[in-house]
């Protein structure tokens, strides 16, 4: 494929985006061969748009709040008063995959209530995995004697991880983040059947009355979404990985 | 001066370093040499405490190593390894301006270093000072580490086998250079090495250890007149011993009264090389000649051949 294909293909793809949640009915006799007589081919239970950004928000914070935890956790057990902490901390994060996100949410509800909450519990809980383990593989595989070189000119722990580690293993840390956030916009959509606002009522409200084209629309920009997501990330993952000079 | 005082570096039951006692002499090149696993790497590491003695105690200039942090110890100290170690997401002035930055020197300060440190080691500082470490190659990247080194103007360098992974022209180009940025800057250098070479090409002194143990510290022709153990003796190499004794010493210092036909030798070519030269051209004599290209005298077969011999 010539270079100039993917970047117009994304381009072509966000302006799709853009204009089908601005201004659906455009779309509408694309759809209507999808939906039964008289039932609307376009979701008429409120704002995709609105949707679209309650959906992002909600992905958004439970990343941050995964990046946080991931990253600080990664940083405490990979110096050497936290070593003894790796295995275990290794294993919660774990099982914080392991568990289904339906489970999650069935186990929060009753805690936190219905909404927002248990679905961001759980897109938390399933974020940390990736972003814990990347950070891990960054911060241990430095080489060896750019970390002896950082130490012999007299860096304090603090200085090498700011000025050293941190910034060489940022590569890594953000592929991390970005196999997080594709995870979550996906799960993100199951938070709707405990009535947290996002692209997931688009899909429920299709399979519940039948209409395929709900479930088709709601599943299209969830992808959209995801693969423009994964595309920018990576556009600045390899700047960073240029910067941090591991491509010559 | 470093005074290194009775030290021992012992890992559970494993003597790495064995009570070692040495005083390395202000402004002069020591190279600590010996096999993999010698401990010589170890008590290197000791003098700017990137590893902790068991018991002793280094002095720098008479004041012991552990009145300090170690991290402030180590900006005061350089220290050049092999495979450089440049930081790869920081450019070449970056890279040298490391420890000035850690040292809170202001900005002018700091690029004027780093542009004067650029000039000494002969790389052009407005091509250079922008690149990174992996747009350079092997050479330069080796030179900006030790440009990174005495960045902070130490009066000790410790270098770790700094010039092991050049190749061996680019190798032989380093060591000079090392050499006369040392009368330079009369830096009191430390390097470690396991290439005799080597150590007989760049040291005032050398010490030699083995298993843990300093066996020998002196002048290289020390080594090579009086081996104090078989270990030294196998180091230096039996077949070795007079070419080891004439790479010591300059043409210069065997320069005679007289003429002689071919192409002048500079006075700072090595003994050994003038024999070389000799042997290959099928001369008895060489001319000599200064830096300003004055001719001193000559170098002869019959001169170089007594110097070489076993001493009486």
């Amino acid at each position: 494929m010539r270079a100039w294909v993917p970047p117009i293909l994304r381009a072509v793809l966000l302006a799709v985006l853009i204009a089908f949640l601005v201004s659906p009915g455009w779309f509408s006799p694309l759809l209507k061969p999808l939906v039964q007589d008289n039932a609307p081919a376009i979701y008429n239970q409120g704002s995709l748009l609105t949707l679209t950004l309650l959906h992002l928000r909600i992905v958004a914070i439970a990343t941050a709040g995964a990046i946080v935890v991931a990253v600080t956790l990664a940083i405490l057990v990979t110096r050497p008063f936290g070593a003894e902490f790796l295995p275990l901390s290794r294993s919660l994060v774990n099982v914080g995959q392991t568990f289904p996100p339906v489970a999650v949410l069935a186990l929060a509800v009753p805690a936190l209530g219905f909404g927002e909450k248990p679905t961001l519990v759980a897109l938390f809980l399933y974020g940390l995995l990736p972003i814990f383990e990347n950070t891990l593989t960054g911060l241990t595989t430095l080489p060896v004697s750019v970390m002896e070189a950082a130490r012999g000119s007299g860096m304090t722990e603090r200085q090498r991880l700011f000025k050293v580690e941190l910034p060489l293993a940022m590569p890594v840390i953000l592929a991390g983040i970005r196999l997080s956030v594709v995870i979550s916009l996906a799960t993100a959509t199951i938070g709707s059947t405990v009535a947290a606002k996002t692209l997931g009522e688009v899909i429920i409200a299709g399979l519940q009355s039948n209409n395929i084209a709900f479930v088709l629309q709601g599943g299209l920009i969830v992808g959209a979404l995801a693969v423009l997501i994964y595309d920018g990330l990576s556009a600045i993952e390899r700047v960073l990985a240029r910067r941090a000079g591991l491509f010559s | 001066m470093i005074e290194i005082d009775g030290i021992t570096k012992r890992y559970d039951d494993n003597t790495v370093v064995n009570n070692v006692t040495m005083t390395i002499e202000p402004r002069t090149v020591t190279v600590i040499v010996g096999t993999s696993g010698s401990g010589k790497t170890t008590l290197l590491r000791m003098i700017n405490r990137l590893v902790e003695p068991t018991s002793g105690t280094i002095r720098l200039d008479g004041e012991d190593n552990h009145t300090m942090p170690g991290y402030e110890l180590r900006r005061r100290i350089g220290y050049a390894i092999q495979g450089h170690g440049l930081f790869p997401h920081r450019t070449v002035a970056q890279n040298i301006a490391t420890v000035p930055v850690l040292l809170g020197w202001d900005r002018a300060r700091i690029d004027a270093k780093v542009a004067e440190l650029l000039a000494l080691f002969q790389l052009d500082p407005t091509l250079f000072a922008a690149r990174f470490p992996h747009e350079l190659s092997g050479g330069q990247q080796q030179r900006v580490g030790v440009a990174r080194a005495l960045a902070a103007e130490p009066n000790v360098l410790l270098m770790d086998e700094p010039f092991g992974a050049l190749d061996p022209i680019i190798r032989a180009k380093a060591q000079a250079d090392l050499l006369d940025i040392q009368r330079l800057l009369k830096t009191t250098i430390v390097l470690v090495t396991h290439d005799m070479d080597e150590a007989f090409h760049l040291a005032d002194k050398i010490a030699v250890m083995d298993k843990g143990e300093l066996v020998q510290y002196g002048a290289p022709a020390e080594l090579v007149k009086n081996p104090a153990t078989e270990f030294v003796e196998t180091l230096i190499g039996a077949s070795e011993r007079p070419f080891r004794l004439l790479s010591i010493e300059t043409a210069g210092e065997a320069v005679e009264p007289g003429t002689a036909d071919g192409k002048p030798l500079p006075e700072a070519t090595s003994q050994r090389d003038a024999l070389s030269e000799m042997l290959w051209t099928g001369r008895h004599a060489l001319p000599v000649a200064a830096a300003d290209g004055r001719i001193l005298g000559r170098v002869t077969l019959e001169g170089l051949t007594r110097r070489a011999a076993k001493p009486q």
